[in-house]
């Protein structure tokens, strides 16, 4: 503990564990969880369904579900741990300190207001403005995100707006008391390819004026290419490798990304087959012994069969797989 | 060659599927009372307005395009689940918009099938899978032994590689890609020679979509079965595909084979969307900004739909509508800046 305050990620995610009670035994959905995220860099996490990805977000913000709760770990914000927060507490920092985008962005938007009712309530919440200058401050934040006519547009109701609008109008409500940290979920899953550029190349222009820390959780590697500094690649609820995107999508480390980017079809390269992982992501209730992955990976061996891989080094990527485990030689010379 | 109607030149020769013009428009328009007291007239959302491809036999022609460009309505219209509002479908050079009676349709109905892009409505919950697959077998009554008809079906499994055991269970203890595999059995229960595959892969995860995506292509090679594709996703549509039509607002603005027009897209949309796709290479290629939305299919743009957000347009697009004409990569491209050359060839 040498680095001082100044060099301290924004956030700081310790050995997260989440569970779900049920009558038939307690599901980890998100097992021994850690990264961190700096100011000014966007975090992609990918993972298909069930990875714990989304979950992963959600307990950062306080918004599991219930029965689901943080059973174990620490989530720090400038130094500061929010997961031991009361609901109350953890609600101002939600909207001051953290902003939220998710998949669907009429769920994030109160149909019977206009978007400009919304913007000047959440400002006024958490900023010290007047109803006027919440007003402008407003029609600057969706002019910011693109909105042609904002003074005219800050007066209609969400649906009067299109899909790539609405989501651009939820980034601006993200925005409003200049956040900290973003968790984008699924922020382009619902909209067309041309939409999608537009939004991503917003996101990221957005966190570099800020200076804020984005945490982009998405199921598209082409999304992550685009927009992450660094990636972690999550499989049934444990990070299964992370490095720095460009590192995991050419020269991927773990058996499981080296298949999911195998398996994604590319413009540039006519293949006759796609690379296939056999088989489907463990139920939460049947997670395989040893690591969670040695049922579907073409290079299992025995150690993979009862013993969990953590994260280790390998160059500049961390992959949880035995195939890296620095043999006995290695590790007494060094 | 056992049918009259056998077209001149033979079935044979022809493409398998002939689309001809084909259109559909919905009304949308308000009741009848609310529009005479409103004095409003009738709404008339064109979601396919003249589309003809045609898909020779053994191959896969993909539509691709943004939502609402009517690339499902057109799947749904080859298959019978729409009527045309005008144009036609031949099927081995029969007018299938023409046929009415059921004894007519039936034989050709049985040679196409669908499989949609949901796994989880498309499947009836409370049916074991063997009756599921077997049911358009039961349906078109192509086997009346149950002993036969149960190991039909276990072939079928075997053949989308699952396990005939399988059979005995219900939907909900499948997986996504699982559901898939049971879509694709039922849809080749009838011996189909040709599918139409409605986003059959984007409900799915991407290794899941691999092992679909294999299964389809693997199911062509044994079975010479014809496919046509409907995707958003232009890799899973370049993977697939061997002809794609790119479809803008009801029409198809570009068709060509798939390596060409993945090499050298034509028309000023193709090209867009081909820059829009997240660069997973980072090869630093400059992503050109879309701008601009697809405009509201009740109100389309005048002349060339695509022309309020065309870099390339001018006068002539605002006023004149383009027709389909050859372009430099063998394509068919409606476009007026393609045609006059207007567009400056991309270099690199």
């Amino acid at each position: 503990m040498t680095s001082t305050r100044a060099n301290r990620p924004l956030l700081e995610v310790r050995n997260l564990r989440v569970e779900f009670p049920t009558r038939r035994g307690t599901l980890v959905a998100v097992d021994d969880v850690s990264f961190h995220i700096d100011a000014g860099e966007v975090l992609g996490v990918v993972g298909e369904s069930g990875a714990g990805k989304s979950l992963t977000g959600a307990a950062i913000i306080g918004l599991l579900e219930p029965p689901g709760r943080i059973a174990g770990g620490e989530v720090r914000l400038e130094d500061k741990r929010i997961d031991n927060l009361s609901a109350e507490h953890l609600r101002r920092i939600r909207g001051r300190q953290i902003g939220a985008v998710f998949q669907d962005p009429l769920t994030s938007l109160d149909p019977l207001f206009t978007v400009g009712q919304q913007l000047v309530e959440t400002i006024m919440t958490h900023l010290d403005l007047s109803e006027a200058q919440a007003r402008s401050r407003a029609i600057e934040l969706l002019r910011e995100v693109g909105i042609p006519g904002a003074e005219r547009r800050i007066d209609h109701y969400p649906h009067q707006f299109s899909g790539g609008m609405r989501q651009r109008v939820v980034i601006a409500l993200a925005l409003c008391a200049q956040p900290r940290l973003i968790i984008a979920d699924e922020p382009t899953t619902a909209l067309d390819v041309s939409i999608q550029a537009q939004i991503i190349t917003l996101l990221k222009r957005l966190c570099r004026e800020h200076g804020a820390a984005v945490m982009l959780v998405t199921h598209d590697m082409g999304v992550i290419a685009e927009t992450a500094d660094r990636v972690a690649v999550m499989y049934a609820g444990r990070i299964a490798e992370i490095g720095p995107v460009g590192e995991v999508i050419r020269k991927p480390r773990h058996p499981y990304t080296i298949g999911l980017m195998g398996s994604i079809p590319k413009l540039d390269r006519a293949v006759a087959r796609l690379v296939q992982i056999e088989g489907a992501m463990p139920r939460l209730t049947a997670i395989p012994t040893g690591c969670a992955f040695n049922p579907r990976c073409p290079k299992v061996f025995e150690r993979c069969r009862h013993e969990r891989p953590d994260l280790m080094p390998v160059e500049t990527n961390h992959a949880a797989c035995w195939l890296h485990a620095p043999t006995l030689a290695e590790a007494t010379r060094g | 060659m056992a049918d009259g109607s056998t077209p001149p030149g033979g079935p044979k020769s022809g493409p398998l599927l002939s689309v001809r013009n084909i259109a559909r428009y919905f009304d949308v328009s308000k009741p009848w009372l609310a529009r005479v007291i409103e004095g409003q007239p009738r709404l008339l959302l064109k979601a396919v307005d003249g589309v003809s491809f045609d898909i020779p036999r053994g191959q896969t022609l993909s539509l691709v395009g943004e939502s609402g460009c009517g690339k499902s309505t057109v799947a749904r219209l080859v298959v019978g689940l729409y009527r045309p509002t005008r144009g036609q479908v031949e099927f081995e050079g029969v007018n299938v918009t023409a046929l009415r009676r059921r004894s007519e349709l039936a034989p050709i109905r049985r040679r196409f099938q669908m499989i949609f892009q949901d796994p989880y409505a498309s499947l009836n919950p409370r049916w074991r899978v063997r009756d599921i697959i077997a049911e358009p077998i039961r349906a078109h009554g192509l086997m009346k032994d149950s002993g036969a008809l149960n190991r039909r079906v276990d072939e079928l499994l075997r053949l989308v590689r699952l396990a005939p055991a399988d059979g005995e269970k219900y939907p909900h203890e499948f997986s996504g890609g699982q559901r898939q595999r049971i879509s694709i059995a039922r849809a080749l229960s009838s011996n189909p020679e040709f599918l139409v595959c409605d986003e059959p892969t984007s409900a799915l995860d991407v290794s899941v979509q691999a092992q679909i995506l294999n299964l389809m292509k693997d199911l062509q090679r044994e079975l010479g079965l014809t496919y046509l594709f409907i995707s958003h996703n232009l890799a899973v549509v370049f993977h697939i595909s061997d002809r794609v039509g790119v479809m803008y607002l009801g029409r198809i603005v570009e068709l060509a084979e798939s390596k060409a027009l993945f090499a050298a897209p034509q028309h000023p949309y193709t090209r867009m969307l081909l820059d829009a796709i997240p660069d997973l290479e980072m090869s630093g290629r400059g992503r050109t900004p879309v701008a601009g939305e697809v405009p509201n299919p009740l109100n389309p743009p005048t002349g060339c739909a695509f022309h309020p957000r065309c870099p390339w347009a001018n006068e002539r697009c605002r006023r004149e509508e383009p027709v389909a004409k050859p372009a430099p990569n063998g394509a068919l491209a409606a476009c007026h800046a393609v045609e006059e050359r207007r567009i400056p060839e991309k270099t690199g």
